[in-house]
């Protein structure tokens, strides 16, 4: 728990996915093309990463990738970034996170 | 074909024999193909033959033990650890020479696996499959039936057996022998008989259910054309995914029945100006049901996710414009957009705002799916030169399969996403028109779908040169 929340502070995006999870791709796809440079960590590349994957679960990540992470704060996963963009919210919270600024 | 029932003990793979017994591997218990003439082989201690008749025509001692009984059977089907329990039904032997060992009996070697027996000491001790019994054995005619491994164990158990046997066999045995031969060929025959007749039954009913489907599937292609609504089944390959895709089919079915009538009962409400109140009523109850065909699709894509992917209850001008198992929310609004006027400037902004989400979700989701589709090619053109061997091969190929089956696993949550971003771009349409709007824009967008349905119905009924 304590190095996802260390992590997830060091930048304004930051993304937990698994290098086998193609929804994964998905989603940083969606945050490239936004603008933002998300900061990447794979779990499965990652010694620790079933702790952190067990953090992530009790966070109530369901699947428990991709993770997403803006400002520090835990979001959701791909149903909820999907959700928030469509509804217009994504956009804004990247710009408070400074991720982007437009 | 077996003429003489031998009975032979048998006894245990590593007693020894006596020094003048030499042909324990008469049965195929023992692989043993000396010849008998060669010089007893103090190791040979496979099966004996209790024959009275035999031990004096072999002259050797039957065997230090009480002499081992074991009978034989021509379908060769022996457990070698049991050699008590086989039964040989010899054929009736046509030569006069009694061959102990192995040339007698070709016997599958892996139908007797107790090499031990076979006595190590003498270089005559060759495999059963080997076919180089014509050495030091006296009986060089009988050598003949030495038969590789892989024949038939009845026939070479009839042609040994019977090279075997012949002479002293009992008669009146013989004569027995022959009725239980020839009731047994008797009954062969008869369940052949049988078995050709059901084929026949079997093949004459597959014929009848071709012709009836042929004949439904006219008709339902002539339904279709008149616009009826008819699942499709003509894919389903598996039981189980067949299972979830036709309960599926018939779900959409009701779905759709049910939709109709919440459209009508808008078309309705739009028509006759009712109060706004009533009117987001009835628009909320159809943007519900848009949720529930998704969960629909959701759980079926659980069962059978190449079902809903390829749209196969669709009709196949729906079909030609999927975009992961459904519509494309960008397309739609775009279509909308231009029919829903006049909008406001705000309209016009979450209008146009939604277009651009809806569209880069969609680009992310293709992307992950081209990368996925990608990963799946690669896994599977990984070839296995084949330096490996054959196991190596075999174990490759299974360990290919096996990673593409888990990437497709991924599949379904794409289908899930791309419901998701449906559903999402259904409400946030519905959040950024007036009640009004939205009562025209569901309808708008009805039509759309009915038009799309009736043209696949039209393009398949034209006529044809």
């Amino acid at each position: 728990m304590e190095r996802v929340r260390d992590l997830a502070s060091k930048k304004a995006v930051v993304i937990f996915t698994k290098s086998s999870c193609f929804m994964c791709h998905s989603i940083k796809a969606l945050f490239y093309d936004l603008g933002a440079s998300p900061a990447v960590h794979e779990l499965d590349q990652d010694t620790k990463g079933r702790e952190m994957e067990w953090a992530l679960k009790g966070l109530g990540c369901n699947p428990t990738v991709p993770a997403v992470f803006i400002g520090g704060v835990f979001v959701g996963s791909s149903k909820d970034i999907i959700s928030l963009h469509v509804e217009g919210s994504l956009k804004q919270m990247l710009i408070n996170a400074k991720a982007i600024w437009f | 074909m077996a003429g003489t029932t031998i009975k032979i003990g048998a006894e245990d793979n590593n007693k020894r024999r006596s020094a003048t017994s030499v042909m324990p591997s008469f049965f195929s218990q023992t692989p043993v193909s000396n010849p008998m003439g060669t010089e007893a082989n103090a190791t040979q201690s496979s099966r004996l033959l209790d024959y009275g008749v035999l031990e004096q025509y072999l002259g050797f001692r039957v065997g230090d033990s009480s002499g081992p009984r074991f009978t034989s059977t021509v379908d060769g089907r022996l457990s070698s650890s049991d050699l008590h329990s086989q039964a040989f039904n010899m054929t009736h032997p046509s030569t006069s020479t009694l061959l102990p060992g192995s040339q007698a009996m070709q016997f599958h070697k892996s139908l007797a696996p107790m090499p031990n027996i076979v006595s190590a000491s003498s270089a005559q001790h060759e495999n059963w499959g080997d076919s180089n019994m014509t050495d030091s054995s006296s009986h060089t005619d009988t050598s003949t039936d030495v038969e590789p491994r892989d024949k038939n164990l009845q026939f070479e158990m009839g042609q040994s057996a019977a090279v075997v046997i012949s002479d002293y066999t009992d008669k009146s045995e013989e004569r027995t022998q022959d009725q239980k031969t020839q009731r047994r060929l008797a009954q062969n025959r008869e369940a052949a008989r049988k078995s050709r007749l059901r084929k026949k039954a079997y093949v004459q009913q597959l014929e009848n259910s071709r012709l009836k489907l042929t004949q439904l599937e006219q008709e339902v292609q002539r339904a279709r054309q008149q616009g009826v609504f008819i699942a499709s089944t003509a894919d389903q390959s598996h039981a189980g995914s067949a299972n979830g895709a036709l309960a599926f089919d018939a779900e959409y079915a009701r779905w759709m029945e049910e939709q109709n009538r919440h459209i009508n009962e808008l078309r309705t409400a739009v028509n006759s100006r009712t109060n706004d109140a009533e009117l987001r009523n009835i628009v909320n109850n159809v943007i519900t049901h848009f949720n529930d065909v998704f969960r629909l699709q959701g759980n079926a894509a659980k069962a059978d996710v190449f079902h809903i992917l390829l749209g196969m209850w669709k009709t196949p001008a729906e079909r030609c414009f999927l975009w992961i198992g459904g519509f494309r929310p960008s397309e739609l609004l775009k279509l909308l957009v231009n029919q829903l006027e006049p909008l406001t400037e705000q309209q016009l902004t979450g209008i146009f705002n939604l277009q651009q989400s809806s569209h880069q979700a969609e680009d992310a989701l293709s992307q992950g799916m081209d990368a996925l589709q990608q990963s799946i090619a690669e896994t599977l053109a990984t070839g296995s030169s084949g330096s490996q061997g054959s196991s190596g091969n075999v174990a490759n190929y299974m360990g290919q399969m096996a990673m593409a089956m888990g990437k497709l696993g991924s599949l379904e949550g794409f289908i899930r996403q791309a419901d998701n971003l449906r559903q999402q771009t259904l409400q946030q349409m519905h959040r950024v028109l007036t009640t009004k709007q939205s009562a025209r824009a569901l309808l708008l967008i009805n039509d759309y779908f009915s038009r799309l349905r009736a043209l696949s119905s039209l393009w398949l009924a034209r006529p044809q040169e």
